[in-house]
This record gives C-alpha cells, structure tokens and sequence, in this order.
C-alpha cells in the first residue's frame, strides 16, 4: 500500500499547487513590467534597480528579446497580463503601431531616453584607421561594383578598396541578424554607403545592399558583444561594431576608428555629428498609467538629469545623454503623459 | 593457404587492431583534452568571482550626522541616510583632496556601501558615537584591479579609474587596509547591474522552484502514463501512435514547447509571465518523455517470473503492479527522472518566450515570483559590458556544472544502490 499512498499525496500536492495558481491569476500586480529590446535592457536595468532600492516600489522585471518581439507582446493588449513598457533601438514601424491599435492599445508614450554610438574598433595594438560608409560598405556587401558591373565581392585587403587605407586583410566580425545592433548597422552604413549604380542596378532596391559576404572576410560572430570585443583583442587587425557602452568599458583593450574622420565621443554622438548615433526609445502603456503602482514614476525617472543627464549614473554605463532640446520635450512628456501622433 | 601466407595475414590482423585501438585513445584524447580546455577556462577565470574586494575604513557614527539617538526605532535607522559620514571616512582617507577630485574618491566603493553601514549599525548599535572600522565593498572596477583583470600600467584615459584613485587604493593597500574576503553575497543577493553586488540567489531560488514545480507535474504524469502503456494497454494502433508520439516527442527541439507554453499557459490560461509556474509547467512538457521512456524501459525489465508469481498468489492486476513490479521498477524510473529533470535544468530557450530571460532583483520566495534560472544568468551576464561579470559569468557555469555533476551522480548511486541483477 505503501506506494498508492504516495501516489495519492503527490496527486494532492499537485491539486493544491493548481488551485493555488488559479487563485493568483485573479490578483492584481503590483510590479511594473519591462520588456524589450537587448540594447536599452543594460539602461533600464540600471533605473529597475535603483528605483526598488528606494523602496516605494517593486523593483521592476526587466526582459531582453529584441526590439521586435518587445513590440509583439507590448501591443499584445491592454491589462494586467501584458508589459507597460518596451525598450526599443529604433523608433516604432508602421506595421507595430497598427498591431497595437488592433488590440486596443491605442495611446502609445513615446521617450526619447538617449543615443547609443555605433563603434567601428580594433584592439589597441591595431592600427590607426578612418573609414567611410562607402569604404566600409565595400568591405562587407556580398557584392559589389567593379569595373561598371556588379560582381561578387573582389576586395582581400583594406588596401585594395583605397590605397589610404591600411595594408591589411579584411577581417570584420558582425552581428547575426537577429540582433538589434545589426539592424541599426545596416541602416546606418550598409544602406546609407551603398553605391547608387548598384542600386540603380538592382532596380532601386537596397535590400542587396544589407546582404554580406560570405567568403570569409566577414565572420558572424554571435549575438554576443563581450565575446566580439575578446576577440578583436586577440587578433589586431580584426575589426568589429557594437555598442558604444563596450568601448567605455573596455577603453584598455579596444579603441574605436574614425568613421568621415569623426572620432566617437559622447558630444558627437549626441548631435548626431559622428555619423553611427541613434536614438534609443522606451515606450509606455497610457492605459496602464492609473492601474500598476509606479508607473508615472517609474517613467520619471528617465526624465531626472540624475538618471539620463551628462551627471547621471546612466552616462557611466555608457548611455549617451539627450540634445537639450530633446530633454525638455522628454521632460514635458513624462509631465504630461503626452501621447504620441501617428 | 601458406604459412608464409598466414603469417601476413595475421599480422594485417594485428595492425588493423592496433589502428583501432590507436584511434580509439585518440578520440578519447582529444574528448578529454577538449573538456580539459574547457574546465581550465572557465574555472580560471571563474574562481576570482568567489572572492571580493573590501576597504577597511574608520567610520564615526556620529548622531547629529546621522540624526539618529540610542532610542531611534529600527524603521526610522532604515530610513535614515548613512550617505554623510561614508563621504566623510572617505574624504579623510586624503585629507588633501582637491575639490574636483572629490569625487573620484567618493567612488571608489560600492553604490551599496552605504546600506553596508546601515545594516552594520543595526547590528552594532552600541557603536554610536564611537570611531570604528567598518568592512566596505569597493567599486567593481578596484575590485578587478585587485585581483588583476585589468592593467595598470596603462595611461589614464584608457582605464577605468584614475591616476588619483589608483594612489589612494595602493596607500590603502599598503597599510593592510585593502582586504579579500569570501564573497558569500555572490550565493545570496539577486542580479544587480553592479557586477561587484550581483548574484546567484535570485536564479539559484528561480532554478530550484522551477524544477520542483517541473518534478512535482511530470513526474507522477509520467510514471502513470509509462505504467498504463506498459502493463495495462492493449497492443492495438492507437497505443502504437501513442509510442511513436512519445518517442517523437522527447527529440522535438526545445524552444518548440516555449512556443506552446506561450500560447497555452501565458495567452490562453492567463498565467503569470516569468515565472517558476509556467516554466515549470513547459519543461514539465519537455521533461515528461524524457521520464516515460526509461520508466517503461525500467518496467520492461522486470523479468515476467514477478508478474506471474503475484498473480499465481492471487494478487489482481493492480496489486502485482503496484506491489511487485513498480517498486522494482523504481531505480531505473528515478534516475530517468533525475536525468530528465537535469536535462531541463540547463535549458534556456523554452524560457525565453515565456519571459523568463530577465533581471530580477529579489530573490524569488513562491512559484509565482517573478524569477530568472541559472543558465539564463549566464546569458544576461555573457551579454554584459561591464568587466567584471566576466568573472561572474564563469563562476555561475561552475555552480551550474557542480549542480549537473551532482545530480548525475545522485542519479548513479540511486541506481547502483537499489537497481537488481536478474540472473
């Protein structure tokens, strides 16, 4: 008998366990969700957790899965089930907006809450480089124009796209695709430094542009950027892009190259003068404002200049702080709960 | 056939059998040599992690400062601010700093040296008024220079501290003031974004209560679903579906049962979003053909004497397989089960479609708490820029690889103790 017994308070263990999250569902939260893009969540993070030291409130639950499928569960629907804010590496599409207004989330606040600097880099004992985009572009594109006519990518060495540049083979590590920095490094260089012929060529369109080379020139590197800036250090004529947060913290092993001979800093990143800077964006659920405790708060805080300001604790984890412009805009929508006008 | 003829032959025998021999230690060589690597790596630079970095610094809890007396309550301690006389016991570290370069001095511990005080006076309250030396984590960047992972014989633009810090933290560090201590808040504390205060806890709890609701659903599920179709269940077409599907099953690809977990427990049942519940329930889903499968291999090998026995004393069907086959079933069933569970335990990508890849900072307590697990630590972790979750990275693989290890071999003795041999 013994072991029916055991049978029946397993089966009463898991009875009770059930009824127990029945009765949760029902609960109200009372802790603020953050989901998101993987390139705001080292910043949000950082508010998440200073905001639940003070203690008023919960600390926040802060998700990393991409700009995209941050939008896919925040326009999920309005209510106690779905996050109120979602960090985004670009501003929200079209296609987004209109799947949140089908589901009722229909008053969207959008902040401006920083830049974030793309960096072209190379270990320290590399050698000094300014690149353009077109220059770059013909580095990584899976095809190119040579002589007049597209063909596939002929380029080995730096030297061989300028003679200025450096004699060297081309070694670049990249993103997967799924990444969001990958995405902004398309928009930025590949498609902005792609040869007008080649468009004209492939009838306008610049999805060609965005497409790599796959001869070994250009290694896909993994989600991972603390493993690209290991391993450009190793080899010192690899180069690599990521965030501008990796190079301040690994200022020791790493330094950027110019991009249009602007070096990234954090006032050219801001005026958007160095030619690799965008925004960063969190958005949030107006529904949800009167409804989870901390919410106006919470969203606050990314208006402080102790937070976002050239002074705040974001600046040293390597967010690049707002124009002023735009900080007093930010400063009046979190005061106001603007909505944003589509 | 020669002799001569013979001989050759034999001794292509014996070459061919030394190649594969040779071959043999070979592949294991080079399996061993690998793990080597692999254990070398992350064990060096793992270990350091289990260590922290802490000043000793002559602290005045002085009551004005604090605006605190001997009889103030405990909540209203908490509430007050121990900011004041930490920035002063470190301004006198230099008492000739210049104004600009306060600030540098200021930071060189932790954001969380000031609780440190709070939590050190709450426990020493006779200490008001009175000068002594308090332990204070120092910031994570010191806390890698001390433990070497970062040069310093750089210039100073490309380190993460200053010239001026670097002074104060070797005069301190000459005067035996810098000390090393086990870092035990790396087991207790939550994630931080501070590498120097993160830790463990939050995911250690998240990974316990998420295999235990795993356990407490698949395992019953399971034993009773592998004892139905090996001794109950007719042998028709449908059970034979059935077999394949389980078989099917336990090789699908993992992330595929996040997917359903979405759509059922999150979307349709309304379940809360990251946490131990809902993993649990889809790694319930994954681990549960992991647990029919050998259950029912288990079952098979009871020899047919038991059955026929039980059933020749009279016993009913249920009672020769609850009393007589089962039991003797059951060491093969649990270390299935373990393995299964282990299995579930270093699983990542089910958990991040139900939201489960997050920063916590409490230490979860119900399976309802939002909570992370320990391989999505090492993820969060991985992806981070700041130097010192490099450490931290490889320390929680080494808890993780400890926490595998001793499943697995909780897994072999079960077997070894309690498994029969039918002779």
């Amino acid at each position: 008998m013994k072991g029916i017994n055991k049978m029946k308070k397993i089966i009463l263990i898991l009875a009770a366990l059930v009824a127990f999250s029945v009765v949760t569902i029902a609960q109200a939260r009372d802790q603020l969700k953050v989901t998101g893009s993987s390139t705001v969540y080292p910043y949000s993070t950082v508010v998440a957790e200073r905001f639940g030291k003070e203690g008023k409130f919960k600390t926040p639950v802060v998700e990393s899965v991409g700009t995209g499928g941050g939008f896919k569960a925040f326009c999920a629907g309005v209510g106690v089930d779905h996050p109120d804010f979602t960090g985004a590496s670009r501003a929200i599409k079209k296609e987004e907006i209109e799947l949140c207004q089908k589901n009722g989330v229909t008053e969207i606040i959008e902040l401006a809450i920083g830049n974030d600097g793309l960096v072209f880099a190379v270990s320290v004992d590399g050698k000094d480089s300014n690149f353009t985009k077109e220059q770059l572009w013909k580095a990584i594109a899976h095809d190119v124009m040579y002589g007049g006519k597209i063909t596939k990518n002929p380029y080995k060495k730096w030297s061989d796209i300028d003679k200025s540049l450096p004699d060297v083979n081309i070694e670049i590590l990249v993103a997967p695709p799924t990444s969001g920095t990958r995405d902004a490094w398309d928009a930025l260089v590949m498609e902005a430094g792609c040869d007008k012929d080649f468009i004209g060529l492939n009838g306008g369109n610049k999805k060609a542009c965005v497409k790599y080379r796959e001869d070994g020139a250009v290694i896909e590197a993994g989600e991972n950027d603390t493993l690209i800036v290991q391993k450009i250090t190793s080899s010192p004529n690899t180069y690599g892009y990521f965030g501008y947060s990796y190079l301040i913290a690994n200022k020791d092993k790493i330094k950027p190259a110019q991009i249009d001979g602007i070096t990234p800093t954090v006032e050219g990143i801001q005026s958007y003068t160095y030619p690799l800077s965008r925004p960063l964006f969190l958005y949030a659920k107006k529904a949800h404002a009167d409804v989870i405790p901390g919410f106006k708060e919470f969203l606050g805080e990314f208006a402080l200049p102790g937070t976002v300001g050239v002074t705040g604790y974001l600046f040293k984890v390597g967010l690049v702080p707002n124009a002023k412009e735009t900080e007093e805009k930010v400063r009046d929508i979190v005061a106001n709960l603007t909505i944003m006008q589509n | 056939m020669t002799s001569k003829q013979k001989e050759i032959f034999l001794k292509k025998r014996y070459r061919a059998e030394n190649r594969f021999k040779f071959f043999g230690i070979f592949s294991i060589t080079l399996a061993v040599s690998f793990l080597g690597i692999l254990l070398f790596n992350i064990f060096s630079s793992g270990l350091s992690a289990f260590f922290k970095t802490k000043i000793l610094l002559k602290i005045n809890f002085d009551e004005k400062k604090l605006g605190i007396n001997i009889n103030t309550s405990e909540k209203e301690i908490k509430a007050s601010n121990f900011n004041e006389i930490l920035q002063e016991a470190l301004l006198n570290l230099d008492l000739l700093t210049p104004e600009l370069k306060k600030i540098e001095l200021i930071d060189i511990v932790s954001v969380d040296a000031t609780y440190e005080l709070k939590r050190f006076y709450l426990k020493h309250k006779d200490q008001l008024n009175k000068m002594i030396e308090v332990s204070l984590t120092l910031s994570d960047d010191l806390d890698q220079l001390h433990k070497g992972n970062f040069p310093r014989d750089i210039p100073e633009d490309r380190r993460r501290f200053s010239d001026f810090q670097l002074k104060v933290f070797d005069e301190q560090n000459a005067q035996n003031k810098i000390i090393t201590e086990f870092n035990f808040s790396f087991f207790t504390n939550a994630d931080s974004r501070d590498p120097e205060l993160a830790g463990i806890g939050s995911s250690l709890m998240g990974s316990l209560l998420t295999l235990l609701v795993c356990l407490i659903l698949s395992f019953p599920i399971g034993i009773l679903a592998a004892i139905y179709l090996e001794e109950f269940a007719p042998k028709n077409k449908i059970t034979e579906i059935i077999e394949i599907n389980v078989n099917n099953l336990a090789a699908v690809p993992s992330i595929v049962f996040g997917l359903l977990g979405l759509g059922i427990f999150l979307n349709y049942f309304y379940l809360p979003r990251s946490t131990p519940l809902v993993g649990g329930l889809v790694l319930a889903l994954m681990t549960l053909p992991r647990i029919i499968i050998p259950c029912r291999a288990a079952l098979k090998a009871v020899p047919p004497s038991i059955r026929e026995g039980a059933l020749a004393l009279g016993a009913s069907k249920v009672q020769t397989v609850m009393h007589n086959v089962v039991p003797l079933a059951m060491p093969g069933t649990l270390s299935g089960t373990i393995i299964g569970l282990s299995q579930a335990l270093g699983e990542t990508a089910p958990l991040i479609l139900i939201g489960m890849v997050a920063f916590i900072n409490v230490v979860p307590f119900y399976p309802i708490d939002p909570s992370a697990v320990l391989p999505v630590q090492v993820y969060l972790w991985s992806e981070s820029a700041e130097r010192g979750f490099v450490e931290k990275t490889s320390a929680t693989i080494i808890i993780l690889i400890f926490f595998l290890a001793f499943m697995n071999s909780f897994a072999i003795y079960l077997r070894n103790k309690f498994e029969r041999k039918w002779s």
